[in-house]
């Protein structure tokens, strides 16, 4: 299959134009181009071949609407709605550049705006960008900005951040003060338990809530204790549980990242996904990534321009603190339906289904002889201490067509027995009761 | 041509769109929840009051109507390959197949979460490793990573991985990175953001390397030297292979931006040039969609000797079985999970229609083109640099200065004859610089009007170049006071806070 229009007399035509007699005169400037070999690829395929062959791998793929799936840890699977795929994938957005020409881009630019305003809303800060790579990258490029903010070098994590969100934060280099342990059953971030964790040095303290085990923390005694030793407050939060939950910016955080992936967009084996970052207005020059801003036009319209672009790396080259140069756009669309179409009351239910399945499960799988429940409250998420290896009880279920949640053992050793189990809207009564009776049958 | 008469049809009597937060009314919804259907508890009971939110949610509250309408009418105030010609210069604006979408919707793809039992998702685990081998091989390296999101990710993951090289080897003196003056900007920003100083290498009068300059600045403390081949000015770098020794010879590496690949599919390897790591821009290369900004996806290819560094967790295939492999010497990871995954199922598909003829053919009919649009504009548009040009011509628009018309003036006026405008003033330095790639997939009479297209516009920016300075005229918006914006920003809905 070949997208190339060109039939063989197009191609004699433009060459006539240029004067040359064929392409290899064109190309003789680069070393070795007459002779070299072709590539090793496979052979080329027709587009109904390459429908069957690809349609044989992904049925390689068990796939979550075939399977009972209890598995979180950083990707959700939420109902999304069928007009977001709808529009998403219509070629205007898809297919569009980057809006730096306004007048032929105010599509991808209104949304983007709309976008920023909704992550505003959600968090309760006052600027947003329009988005980064993921979760966890949004998370870097945060620490990078509370570093520059303050001049300070020290960010302080607890341990229950996110064993992935915590390896991009070593790669970026970012000089880390890790805080607390993951002692079951409180798996709390206690800042007491080094006295010295908060100092001069400190520039942010990052907090997850729900953090890595599904445990709310508690954000405004966090940001109590940042600010009295003049470190910022960035708090790492899931964009569904705040349908309920209060808002990171009525908490007095500074900034405010997340992993935007469940907001409409399928968690397709973690990528593509949507980094949302947010803060104060005071810190709006210090933020990353491109941002959308209301403009005039010449004739007094107002639309809507890629604004604060000195920030950026094409006009500041080196003295860019970022390098990053796109966001994901197609996806914050999606993000931007997805809210759209619930609305503050559509969201308030999802979370409070989301809240409700996970504590019905938590509670009966915990009434089990030789399972226990985490301490603390939490959202759609929780550990539970298993009587026999939690590596060993996934494999058990997974013949009952369950994924029955993340051995917390390969985060860490010392909770080989725990598993992390997640509930959305889409595990219904049935699935929960289902995994309880299956656990039963196992006989553990 | 008057303005009038150059109405775009696609933007005929369309109107502003209103904001979603100006649509709608409270209570109103675009979709519903059943209830959770397990047994009624006080919420108080689950989650403590000082966790429950207590500030109003000001979000949009309109009918799944009125939303479609919304994001329908917003998608028509846009250009997108499906709809124009984007001509633009080292961003390789090709059109997107829409097989690739159709497969990566499949929920055997879609709908797989990342932390699976790797026995649950073959099919996703060898698509990736497969990747990983054909994009080794078109790099004409030995490894390569699909982690990266996008270009400039990919950008930070290479030279992470060259720190870290130097840094196994004890060689912490090398804080220097050489970048090309005509490099992109992400270059130098990376090389920032990684630890390093930035030393600037002029550029010659063709645009290439000045072989001399580099010479004089490799000593001990040079990391690497970032080298975009083809470069910005859309020619060959000829004197490649030389400076990668001379690189080499000084023991810093050699880091390949590969954002104009799509030139040299099948006819050299950078990897036989001697560069060390390379990105590839799934989005320019492979076809995936931009997107508007996004997402894309930066995959990463290297040499053996930088290949323990490359970020964990690879894929491997092991005893029959494909499974995530690490290595201890690795920087880490650079995002949360294994990849832009849709983006990279539909950069596999691409390669897979094509077979090696097929990339070889991409490139030779994408430097075709642009050579042919060469030709019918420089005797209105001069070439910065004589005879053939790779996938991008480099033209200026310095005719019109008396007239006070720009390169920015003829860019906007190619939007009221439906295209999207060229790369402008870049690469830095060159006055009125119009950078134009028009990519292997626009169709011979495309080219022929788009040719037609600016030498009517050289036309009128002599005979009305008022016309020409105002432009666009029949876009759904005029140009905008962008400094006035950035002055004071609105960047949110005063309603939404």
């Amino acid at each position: 299959m070949s997208y190339t229009p060109h039939t063989s007399e197009d191609r004699l035509r433009m060459l006539s134009a240029i004067g040359a007699s064929e392409v290899a005169d064109l190309l003789a400037v680069i070393p070795g181009a007459e002779r070299s070999e072709p590539l090793r690829l496979p052979q080329p395929l027709t587009e109904l071949e390459l429908q069957r062959h690809l349609r044989s791998l992904a049925e390689q793929n068990r796939h979550t609407l075939q399977l009972s799936s209890f598995l979180g840890g950083g990707a959700y699977s939420h109902f999304i709605p069928a007009a977001i795929p709808a529009l998403s994938l219509r070629g205007e957005f898809a297919t569009s550049y980057t809006p730096y020409q306004p007048e032929v881009s105010q599509g991808t630019l209104q949304a983007m705006y709309e976008f920023q305003s909704m992550v505003c809303a959600l968090t309760g800060l006052e600027a947003a960008n329009a988005s980064v790579y993921d979760g966890a990258t949004a998370l870097a490029e945060a620490t990078v900005m509370a570093r520059n903010i303050t001049g300070r070098d020290i960010i302080v994590v607890p341990r229950s951040l996110h064993a992935h969100y915590l390896s991009v934060l070593h790669s970026y280099r970012v000089p880390l003060r890790i805080v607390g342990d993951s002692i079951f059953p409180h798996f709390l971030f206690d800042l007491a338990s080094g006295p010295s964790a908060l100092d001069a040095s400190v520039a942010a303290v990052v907090v997850p809530s729900p953090n890595t085990f599904g445990r709310l923390e508690d954000w405004c005694r966090f940001a109590e204790l940042a600010h009295a030793v003049g470190a910022l407050l960035i708090a790492v939060f899931y964009p569904i549980a705040l349908g309920l939950l209060e808002s990171p910016g009525a908490c007095g955080a500074d900034i405010a990242v997340a992993e935007g992936q469940p907001l409409g967009i399928p968690v397709s084996f973690g990528g593509p996904s949507l980094g949302i970052m947010a803060t104060r207005q005071r810190y709006l020059r210090h933020l990353p990534g491109r941002i959308a801003g209301v403009a005039v036009d010449r004739d007094g319209k107002e639309g809507f321009v890629l604004t604060l672009r000195a920030r950026e790396q094409d006009i500041r080259r080196d003295r860019a603190s970022s390098n990053i140069c796109t966001n994901q756009s197609l996806l914050a669309l999606q993000a931007a339906m997805y809210l759209s179409l619930l609305g503050p009351q559509g969201l308030h239910e999802v979370a409070e289904i989301c809240l409700r399945r996970a504590h019905y499960l938590a509670q009966r799988i915990t009434s089990l002889p030789g399972f226990t429940l985490m301490e603390g409250p939490f959202f759609n998420e929780f550990v539970v201490r298993c009587p026999i290896a939690a590596e060993e009880l996934a494999q058990r279920l997974l013949p009952y067509g369950i994924l029955a949640g993340i051995p917390l053992g390969r985060w860490f050793p010392e909770l080989a027995d725990c598993l992390l189990i997640c509930v959305t809207e889409l595990n219904t009564r049935q699935d929960l009761d289902d995994y309880v009776s299956c656990l039963e049958r196992l006989g553990l | 041509m008057t303005a009038e008469a150059m109405q775009s049809p696609a933007f005929a009597n369309i109107r502003a769109e209103s904001y979603i937060f100006d649509v709608g009314a409270p209570e109103r919804r675009g979709i519903r929840f059943s209830k959770a259907d397990v047994p009624e508890e006080p919420l108080d009971n689950l989650v403590p009051p000082s966790f429950q939110r207590k500030t109003l949610l000001h979000l949009p509250e309109v009918s799944e109507r009125d939303a479609v309408g919304h994001f329908t009418r917003l998608s028509q105030l846009n250009f997108s390959i499906d709809t124009t010609m984007y001509p633009l210069g080292s961003c390789t604006m090709k059109y997107n197949p829409k097989v690739n979408d159709a497969i990566a919707s499949l929920p055997g793809f879609s709908h797989i979460h990342p932390l699976q039992p790797v026995e649950t998702v073959q099919g996703a685990l060898r698509l990736l490793y497969e990747l990983q081998g054909f994009l080794a091989e078109i790099a004409g390296m030995d490894a390569c990573t699909l982690q990266p999101a996008a270009g400039a990710h990919g950008e930070l993951t290479g030279m992470l991985m060259i720190r870290a090289y130097h840094e196994s080897r004890g060689e912490h003196q090398r804080t220097i990175v050489l970048v090309p003056a005509s490099a992109h900007g992400t270059n130098p920003a990376t090389a920032h953001m990684c630890g390093y100083t930035v030393r600037e290498i002029p550029s010659l009068g063709d645009g290439s390397i000045d072989l001399a300059a580099l010479e004089r600045a490799l000593d001990s403390s040079v990391a690497a030297l970032m080298l975009t081949n083809p470069n910005t000015y859309g020619r060959f770098e000829h004197h490649v292979a030389e400076a990668n020794a001379l690189v080499h010879r000084a023991g810093a590496q050699v880091y390949g931006d590969g954002a104009n690949m799509n030139a040299i599919m099948g006819i050299v390897r950078p990897g036989d040039l001697g560069f060390d790591v390379l990105h590839f821009n799934t989005h320019k290369t492979f076809s995936t969609p931009h997107g508007g900004g996004g997402p894309g996806a930066g995959p990463v290819a290297c040499r053996a000797h930088l290949t323990p560094y490359l970020p964990n967790p690879q894929v491997v295939l092991h005893e029959g079985i494909y499974r995530f492999g690490e290595s201890p010497e690795s920087i880490g990871r650079v995002r949360a999970f294994w990849g832009s995954f849709g983006v990279l199922v539909r950069a596999y598909v691409y390669i897979l229609a094509h077979g090696a003829e097929g990339l070889r053919q991409i490139s030779e009919d994408a430097v075709l083109a642009a050579n042919y649009l060469r030709v019918q504009l420089q005797d209105l548009y001069p070439a910065r640099f004589d005879g053939p040009c790779m996938h991008e011509t480099l033209l200026q628009a310095t005719r019109w200065r008396d007239a006070g018309v720009t390169a920015l003036d003829i860019a906007k006026r190619l939007l009221d004859y439906g295209f999207h405008a060229p790369t402008m003033y870049f690469p830095l330095g060159v006055p009125e610089a119009l950078l134009i790639e028009p990519t292997e997939t626009e169709s011979i009479e495309m080219l022929d009007h788009f040719v037609h297209a600016m030498r009517a516009i050289a036309q009128e920016a002599e005979s009305d170049p008022r016309l020409v300075r105002t432009a666009p005229h029949s876009a759904p918006y005029r140009r905008f006071d962008e400094v006035a914006a950035a002055r004071r920003p609105n960047i949110c809905f005063p309603g939404c806070l």
